[in-house]
């Protein structure tokens, strides 16, 4: 049987379709699962993606795209295949792609994750035959505790900071984890929360789907000597160590990832503290979910998956290891 | 155990200072003294010996977990720390259950394990991780393993108990000395009011660490009001005459009886009520053997005819802590220079290390060259008018060491780091050429910066030619200048030489494979950088 689905220098081609899922150079059509910049790119001819996921994909790619919104779980036809996009849970507007095809029915994560977010609809599994799953937590030590857990832990630091007169400066990605803490702490926070200015647009375009984030300022917006104590700042990972930081004296820092699951990984990036919370499945939920696909063969793709491929193939699970990335660097050089 | 992971994570969640000092002090005013002193033991790096092997640990983790070997240490490659990977691993424990003393856990349930068959110990470890969850738990792992490291200095542990005592800092230092017990008694001995009663004979007193001297000592002042000694290449000892007996200390607080003979014979000639601080050297025909042959005795308990004829050592005495009975260390070093004449013209077979003469400090200038030749590393320099002070205190003692050694290597083996470090390659390998080939000469671990440390990752990550397990060999394309202290010829090495203490000086990305330095060029050092043994 051949592969519905094949890697190449844009990305995962699909040729019974015609069209790419999540290029990452300019192709005439492609199925983009979700907005982060290792998934959608500019210069696209055509972008087919999840209604909820239009406004801020448009706002990551710019708004001159042709853009076909498309609803989730309504199947379109590209080529001689039937696509459908299922709620994958992991930022708002974000999917899975099934395509169905005489070859069979291939099931495509970008990135998902199993737990509730008040920012998306929740992951949606469907029967497929071949499932390609990302796999960016693909070992067992990572094993996310529940959110409202990990939200208590991050409440009850800020108080900790309040007291101390000390601005918490929490850092997370600028798009999908901001907005779900925001989310999660709407009517909890104590106080306004600061923005740096990279969450600022996408902040506007999750509020402006209707969803209930906890108020919001930006730090732009502050009085000139403001001091920051007791106050709560998001900024994204990349603002660590700049110049910006000057602003908050005697802060301390804490960051909202999975990766915060090891301790190395926290200490080594130097903050204080390390909340785990991630938009991506864990271990248990990696697993659950390729049970729950009723996949006769999995493809890991997005992360190191060997070590996944080679438990499933021990369970008795044909799994075997993509590398996406190496595919597409090969096919540039050739 | 609850009220120490409770101190673990408010000294894990700061990196200030002061916020670690208010968690200790809170911590040993309301902690059992039981309890306490083995927190103390452990927090100044002390740990049990070991009880369980890490193979063992790995079989009961596969077992309580029901997942394969191979994926544990898939496991351990990126979390890299066994303790923590075992815990990430293990399902959540009962959290609820009251959980023992940091003290009843050691002594009721750590120690006894030794004594039990595999399948007992196997139980008893696999219940505990059963009842323990949290920073419990990897802490409990922590003490299976041996190895404890929670980023306080033993310096602080000492100012935290010296707060929580009412006592000077150095009295408390003092007492955590030689022979210290983790025990109820001894905790609260150590938080004790200042007393006569409290130092037993054989306590050594905490060592004063120089510092390393960045730039010339112009800036140090007047050249008169400094001393200069060569800094020797030996083992650092304090050596106690107290009660018509000796005591030789290293600087690792252990307890050196029996190793040194010679020199425990040297000292029955001292008087009493003595302790010398010094440097144990291999000694023959007045002049430092190479640290090589020093190396043959530090390993033996008790040295045979052989070995004490081969490696022969001595002791060289350059400051007098104890005079008369009496703590001189408050005393400057030009009075306690004359206490140590005192003591070493009554006494035979013990050196006294010289002073460098100067009268300029361009002067020290030649004789700092000449170090290599001479078997040492470089001077010291003591400020004349300075008392003895406890651990690493800027200022008065300044070592001045000759450069190191440098070669340009090739980087073609990495391997995960630990700690701080885990899942990043920070490990490295480095060759030099020999013909057309490449043969390793170091392992080396630190001197880059973070950000050189990331970006070489990354570059590892994409150029990698092959895994053995943990290790990957890569294109052999980077090229970093290392520094070393010393060489010696080594017939355990492919390349026929070992190198002392080498690290990164540089990441040489200028220069190309080519540039790399040859096998013969190290070699050559053998012959001129080093004195023949």
């Amino acid at each position: 049987m051949n592969d519905v689905l094949v890697p190449d220098a844009g990305g995962l081609y699909c040729a019974a379709g015609d069209f790419w899922i999540d290029p990452l150079r300019p192709v005439p059509r492609a199925v983009v699962t979700h907005a982060h910049a290792d998934h959608a790119r500019s210069g696209a001819g055509e972008y087919f993606t999840a209604r909820d996921g239009l406004p801020v994909l448009a706002h990551r790619v710019g708004d001159g795209g042709d853009f076909r919104p498309v609803e989730y779980g309504e199947p379109f036809a590209l080529g001689e295949t039937r696509v459908t996009l299922f709620p994958a849970g992991h930022i708002l507007g974000s999917a899975t792609v099934r395509v169905e095809s005489e070859h069979g029915t291939w099931g495509v994560s970008g990135d998902f994750k199993r737990a509730p977010d008040p920012t998306c609809a929740l992951f949606q599994p469907f029967a497929c035959d071949v499932w390609m799953t990302e796999c960016t937590f693909g070992l067992p030590v990572y094993r996310w505790p529940e959110t409202e857990q990990v939200v208590t832990e991050i409440l009850d630091w800020w108080q900790d900071c309040i007291a101390a007169g000390r601005p918490a400066v929490l850092f997370c990605y600028a798009l999908g984890k901001a907005q779900r803490l925001l989310a999660e702490l709407a009517g909890r926070a104590p106080r306004p929360v600061w923005l740096h200015g990279a969450m600022l647009p996408l902040t506007d375009c999750y509020r402006a789907q209707g969803l209930g984030l906890a108020d919001t300022v930006p730090v732009s917006a502050a009085e000139k000597g403001e001091r920051f104590a007791g106050e709560l700042i998001l900024a994204p990972p990349s603002a660590a160590g700049s110049p910006w930081m000057r602003r908050f004296p005697k802060h301390s820092a804490g960051f909202v990832s999975g990766w915060m699951r090891i301790r190395g990984n926290r200490r080594r990036r130097g903050y204080d503290r390390g909340f785990v919370m991630s938009d991506h499945a864990d271990w248990p939920d990696l697993i659950r979910t390729v049970a729950d696909m009723r996949a006769a063969r999995v493809i890991t793709i997005h992360g190191n998956g060997e070590a996944l491929a080679g438990y499933l193939n021990e369970q008795g699970i044909a799994a075997e290891s993509w590398n996406l990335r190496a595919s597409m660097n090969r096919s540039e050089s050739a | 155990m609850k009220a120490f992971a409770e101190l673990f994570d408010r000294l894990d969640r700061t990196t200030a200072t002061n916020a670690k000092l208010a968690a200790l002090v809170d911590y040993f005013r309301s902690t059992p003294p039981a309890d306490a002193a083995w927190a103390v033991n452990f927090l100044t790096g002390k740990r049990l010996k070991r009880l369980v092997n890490t193979r063992e640990l790995r079989e009961w983790t596969a077992l309580a977990t029901g997942l394969p070997a191979w994926l544990i240490e898939d496991s351990y490659e990126q979390v890299g720390d066994l303790a923590e990977t075992m815990h990430l691993l293990l399902p959540p424990g009962s959290a609820e259950a009251a959980t023992p003393g940091l003290c009843e856990l050691i002594e009721a349930r750590l120690k006894p394990l030794k004594h039990l068959d595999d399948e007992a110990r196997r139980n008893d470890v696999m219940a505990l991780w059963r009842a323990l969850d949290g920073s419990e738990r990897f802490l409990f792992n922590k003490l299976l393993t041996g190895g404890f490291r929670v980023g306080v200095s033993k310096r602080l542990v000492t100012r935290a108990l010296a707060e929580v005592a009412g006592v000077d800092s150095t009295l408390i230092a003092h007492r955590l000395m030689g022979r210290w017990q983790p025990t109820a008694r001894s905790f609260e001995a150590l938080i004790a009011p200042a007393s006569e009663a409290d130092l037993d004979s054989a306590t050594p007193y905490p060592f004063f660490l120089a510092s390393p001297l960045e730039g010339a000592p112009a800036s140090l002042g007047a050249p008169e009001d400094w001393r200069a000694e060569w800094k020797w290449d030996g083992i650092r000892a304090q050596l106690i005459r107290r009660g018509g007996k000796t005591y030789i200390w290293s600087r690792g607080e252990e307890l050196m009886a029996g190793r040194f003979p010679e020199i425990e014979t040297a000292s029955e000639t001292l008087s009493d009520g003595v302790v010398l601080d010094g440097e144990i050297l291999a000694w023959r025909d007045r002049q430092p053997l190479p640290f090589a042959v020093l190396q043959k005795r530090i390993g033996r308990k008790k040295p045979g005819p052989t070995t004490l004829a081969r490696a022969p050592v001595a002791f060289l005495a350059y400051d007098c802590l104890e005079w008369n009975g009496e703590d001189a260390r408050a005393a400057p070093l030009s009075e306690r220079l004359l206490h140590l004449d005192q003591a070493l013209s009554a006494a035979s077979g013990l050196l006294r290390s010289a002073a460098v003469e100067f009268r300029r400090w361009g002067d020290l200038d030649a004789f700092r060259e000449d170090s290599r030749a001479r078997g040492v590393e470089g001077l010291m320099l003591k400020r004349l008018a300075s008392p003895y002070r406890v651990g690493r205190t800027r200022g008065d003692w300044w070592k001045w060491k000759v450069e190191p050694y440098t070669f340009d290597g090739v980087l073609i083996y990495a391997q995960p780091g630990h700690g701080r470090r885990s899942g990043l390659y920070t490990d490295y390998t480095f060759a030099v050429r020999d013909g057309e080939q490449l043969v390793p000469v170091a392992k080396a671990y630190s001197g880059l910066t973070q950000k050189e440390i990331d970006r070489l990752d990354r570059w590892i990550r994409n150029h990698t030619r092959e895994r053995f397990g943990p290790v990957r060999s890569v294109e052999p394309v980077q090229v970093f200048e290392l520094a070393f202290e010393g060489i010696q010829a080594s017939p355990r090495h492919k390349s026929g030489i070992a190198l002392r203490f080498p690290r990164i000086h540089r990441w040489r990305e200028d220069l190309a494979i080519g540039d790399a330095d040859r096998l013969e060029d190290l070699k050559r050092l053998l012959e001129t950088g080093q004195r023949s043994a």
